[in-house]
């Protein structure tokens, strides 16, 4: 409005910096806002300039074009459960002395306790190794080639170690064309993932790659793709945000694969193990939804210009982001962080392990932590209320860049998921992403110990905006 | 019967909202009936039931949204579409908006249509981005922050001009917009005189004035300090006479700033002409030949601006009471012989910058933090010598502390340790009311004026305190209340800036009594 149509109006004020002018302004009467500012990028100023620099209008044009396209893929994507394979089978690259791992790139020597647990076990698994000591050996030798799920088209839970042997999800979005791939929930607390090793741990490996995965495969091809990304909005409008809570999409999976699973060619003993083992716990379908977000994230990968997160992934020592506009594998990274909620019996915050595994690529998609206020059931996680659950949700939206439509919150009116991160946004507000995920133990050995809340390191995102900056302006 | 049917692939709706969807598609005027659902094989054989599964519906799958619309006679099936798809979009968000919090300007402006005004006061460093966001998203800008480059203060001036909006800083403290006081302002009556002012507290005396004469503001654009200057060239200013000129509201308009520019005064006068309106300028020590031939109204000081303004504004027997010249001889003749200098110590620049003129104007020599003669600069951390005034509103005492009308602790220590030094005979200090200003700056202050007095009494001295006290009966604190407590103490009053000047000036000055 100009300045005579200012005169002629009610005065509106936005207020920024001192909270002393939004009393004076409400003693007068004067509708005003107060931000809840920071500065900008932490307040350093290479961060800040690259900031402006991507802001000027015809950057700022370049980049809303791209990042349209990019948030168009994750939405119209659609990834399909079309299989089950052994990881040598289906996973590009992999070769039987290959281990990926969850996160950036890291070197055996600098992995985190529970990620060097799960590769000795692997290596075990896979024969490689006859024990763990040899597998110590082994690990160091250079005879293992480790290699991040993320640069395989896979994503890993937890520590998310995978070996030749072990059975993947085949999720191919039908929209682009392009295919994801995760292992299979072991479910319980004292697993691989986690960091866990022993001889209990590898008994369920093997029965896994023995009659767990072939029956899933088999299934698979009897019954036809299921698609992942229905049974996610339905997951989601029951309660679960399809990180932490995987109660409603455990049951969703199961009812689309159950009518297959009792037509394959297994005994019923077999068939009962494998229901019960999916019954034993409500992650099962956890890894599903990781890469069924995988899938559409990766069509969103390698946009020209675009300053979309397309990926968000811990190794436990380091937390890495991939934006769209860095095609490939152009890693940006901080240090891991801690993982704050509630613990196990027993066991206490500085027995916890840093933040660690691919999961986060769930949050990237726009559920997860982005969804809390889908999950009412887990605001323990977040500290306790419903409230604190809906603004999680909301502030999310301050850092993204559409809603998903085809993915809604009932209690928010419908709102479609907060999709698309922007990493200008991110800085321009000093609001980092929030992940649920869970807590492993700091020592190799052990395995899960709680679950909680926590967030990327902040200097992923400067890394990075200085990098688009480079790049754009 | 004529039916449409659509597919939208890869479109998911849950089925209880498209249940609601259905109900409120077949509400629609002209529709016989419609069905809105996935595309299962359940909803198909449903579909085929009533007759209604169109051909291009057979191939529709799980992920699949369809639309089929039979519509009334003489409606054509198609034009109800839109209707439908409108019924897609999902509604407001449950809950209420009160408790929402925006981290930025942007997401703060696109939430709430009626924002028309950002006031911005964060560190210097990001004032400037934020000042732009807010332009960019169409708000008038009151940027408080100081030490902000004068080259993005150029830039964000010439950005607002293009738009159309206010940017009124940086280092902008006062502005009355819609008769709103903002950041450092006075509850004044409202008006018909309109100020523009590149000093802040100028602006503050100014209007404190025109409300004791019984008159009001109609509006108060702040500019900053700097818009005057060669580089920003009072484009502010400027856009600030216009908009008076073009308000109806407005019947006489004051110009304050420090001397500007030569360059700058040429363009800010040629304004006056056009404005078509009688304007008034206090250009603090300025000349008056420029003003008079530009067709203006020299005002001579900040008394004289205010009373020149309400005389034009339609009240010409307005007047104000001269110097009481008994009381400063008084003064005078209590003063030991080596005790000849004044301090100044204030929080206002230009209450400050006016009594350094009175002092200046009488041919003394002032030492300050704010001269313009480079040979009688003070840096801000050293002792007096003469007579000395200090504007503890100064970048150079603010940068990194909140400003003095906040936080007085740096002028508290000063008024005792000018209360040691055996030249010293009067201390000047301003006490500033009003929206953003401390809660109660006399109270604060009593303490070392008290300690201070004791210091001098105790050798022997009798020490002038000299307070002002700016502010209106509208103010919280209100001034009856803050004079009446400094006359509690021993301290002696005076009833404007103009008059605090002439006072100082009358004390050391034998025969300058006005």
């Amino acid at each position: 409005m100009s300045i005579t149509e200012l005169f002629g109006s009610e005065l509106n004020v936005i207020n920024v910096g001192l909270t002393m002018f939004e009393e004076d302004l409400e003693a007068q009467g004067t509708k005003v806002t107060t931000l809840d500012w920071t500065p900008p990028g932490g307040g350093d100023p290479t961060v800040i300039a690259a900031l402006d620099a991507l802001e000027a209008p015809d950057v700022a044009a370049r980049i809303e074009a791209a990042n349209a396209e990019a948030v168009e893929r994750i939405i119209t994507a659609q990834p399909m459960l079309v299989g089950f394979g052994r990881a040598l089978d289906v996973v590009p690259g992999m070769t039987p002395t290959t281990i990926l791992h969850a996160g950036p790139p890291i070197t055996w020597e600098r992995m985190s306790g529970p990620m060097k647990g799960a590769v000795l076990g692997a290596i075990v698994f896979e024969g490689l190794a006859a024990d763990l000591a040899e597998a110590e050996k082994v690990a160091a030798s250079g005879q293992i080639t480790f290699s991040p799920c993320h640069e395989h088209d896979c994503v890993g839970s937890m520590a998310g170690v995978t070996s030749a042997s072990m059975y993947m999800h085949i999720v191919r979005n039908e929209t682009h064309g392009n295919v994801a791939f995760t292992n299979l929930s072991e479910q319980l607390a004292k697993i691989l993932r986690m960091g866990a090793n022993d001889e209990s741990v590898l008994t369920r490996l093997y029965w896994m790659r023995d009659v767990l995965g072939p029956m899933l495969k088999e299934a698979l091809e009897i019954g036809g793709p299921v698609d992942l990304r229905l049974l996610l909005a339905q997951a989601l409008h029951m309660g679960d945000e399809a990180h932490n809570r995987n109660i409603a999409g455990t049951v969703l999976l199961l009812q689309a694969l159950a009518p297959s699973l009792i037509q394959t060619s297994f005994t019923t003993e077999q068939k009962k193990e494998v229901f019960e083992f999916i019954a034993c716990s409500d992650y099962f379908s956890g890894p599903t939804w990781m890469a069924t977000a995988k899938a559409a994230l990766d069509a969103a990968h390698g946009i020209e210009g675009s300053t979309i997160v397309t990926t968000m992934a811990r190794n436990g020592v380091e937390f890495g982001i991939r934006v769209s506009g860095f095609p490939g594998n152009h890693w940006f990274t901080g240090p891991a962080q801690k993982v704050v909620g509630p613990m196990f019996a027993g066991y206490k915050p500085e027995d916890s392990g840093l933040d660690i595994g691919d999961s986060a690529i769930t949050e990237t998609y726009g559920f997860g932590g982005f969804a809390m206020a889908a999950a009412p059931a887990i605001v323990a996680l977040v500290g306790g209320t419903v409230e604190e659950a809906v603004s999680y949700t909301k502030e999310m939206a301050e850092i993204t860049t559409a809603e998903n439509p085809n993915v809604t919150i009932p209690s928010l009116g419908f709102q479609g998921l907060p999709t698309g991160i922007d990493v200008r946004k991110v800085i321009g507000t000093g609001i980092l992403p929030i992940i649920n995920t869970a807590i492993a133990h700091k020592d190799a050995g052990i395995g899960m110990i709680g679950a909680g809340i926590t967030h990327p390191p902040a200097e992923a995102f400067a890394k990075a905006i200085v990098a688009l900056a480079d790049k754009l302006a | 019967m004529s039916v449409t049917a659509l597919v939208k692939k890869n479109t998911y709706i849950d089925s209880v909202s498209l249940m609601s969807i259905s109900t409120k598609a077949n509400a629609i005027a002209g529709v016989s009936q419609a069905f809105v659902a996935m595309g299962t094989e359940k909803n198909k054989e449903v579909l085929k039931s009533v007759g209604l599964l169109a051909p291009e519906l057979e191939a529709a799958t799980n992920g699949d949204l369809m639309i089929v619309v039979d519509a009334e006679a003489g409606v054509a099936p198609e034009e109800l579409v839109p209707a439908i798809e409108e019924l897609l979009v999902r509604k407001a968000p449950a809950g209420g908006a009160a408790d929402v919090t925006y981290r930025t300007i942007t997401t703060a402006a696109q939430a709430n249509d009626g924002a028309n005004l950002a006031v911005i006061a964060v560190n210097g460093a990001y004032a400037a981005r934020e000042a732009r966001k807010a332009l960019e998203n169409g708000l008038h800008v009151m940027l408080f922050s100081d030490n902000v480059p004068v080259e993005d203060e150029v830039a964000l001036k010439a950005l607002a001009h293009e738009k159309g909006l206010l940017m009124m800083g940086p280092d902008c403290g006062t502005a009355i917009i819609n008769n709103v006081g903002l950041c450092f302002a006075n509850a004044v009556r409202p008006g018909t005189i309109g100020v523009v002012a590149a000093s802040g507290t100028g602006s503050q005396e100014v209007s404190v004035r025109i409300h004791a004469l019984g008159a009001g503001i109609s509006q108060l654009i702040g500019t900053g300090g700097r818009d005057l200057s060669e580089q920003v060239g009072g484009v502010m200013m400027i856009d600030g006479i216009r908009a008076l000129a073009a308000d109806p509201g407005t019947e006489a308009i004051v110009l304050v700033s420090k001397p500007p520019a030569p360059s700058v005064e040429k363009k800010v006068l040629a304004e006056i002409a056009t404005a078509g309106k009688p304007v008034v300028v206090y250009f603090i020590g300025g000349s008056e030949a420029a003003v008079a031939a530009a067709g203006g109204h020299f005002a001579a000081s900040s008394q004289d601006a205010a009373l020149q303004a309400v005389r034009l504004a339609g009240d010409p027997e307005a007047s104000v009471p001269g110097l009481d010249v008994a009381r400063a001889d008084a003064a005078r003749a209590g003063f030991a012989p080596e005790q000849r200098y004044v301090r100044g110590l204030f929080c206002g620049g230009t209450l400050c910058d006016e009594s350094m003129f009175a002092l200046l104007d009488a041919g003394e020599d002032v030492w300050s933090n704010i001269q313009k003669d480079p040979a009688f600069v003070l840096a801000a951390g050293s002792p007096s010598k003469g007579h000395t005034f200090l504007d503890f509103g100064d970048d150079e005492f603010t940068n990194g502390r909140p400003h003095p009308m906040i936080d007085p602790s740096l002028r508290l220590a000063r008024l005792v340790e000018e209360a040691k030094d055996p030249s010293v005979a009067a201390v000047v200090m301003d006490f500033v009311l009003g929206f953003g200003a401390h809660e109660d700056p006399v109270g604060v202050t009593i303490p070392a004026i008290t300690e201070a007095k004791k210091i001098a009494a105790d050798a022997g001295r009798h020490l002038e305190i000299v307070g002002y006290v700016l502010g209106t009966d509208r103010d919280t604190p209100n001034a009856a209340a803050q004079i009446a407590a400094l006359e509690s103490v021993g301290v002696t009053v005076t009833r404007s800036s103009t008059e605090t000047g002439q006072y100082a000036r009358a004390i050391v000055r034998k025969g300058h009594n006005a």
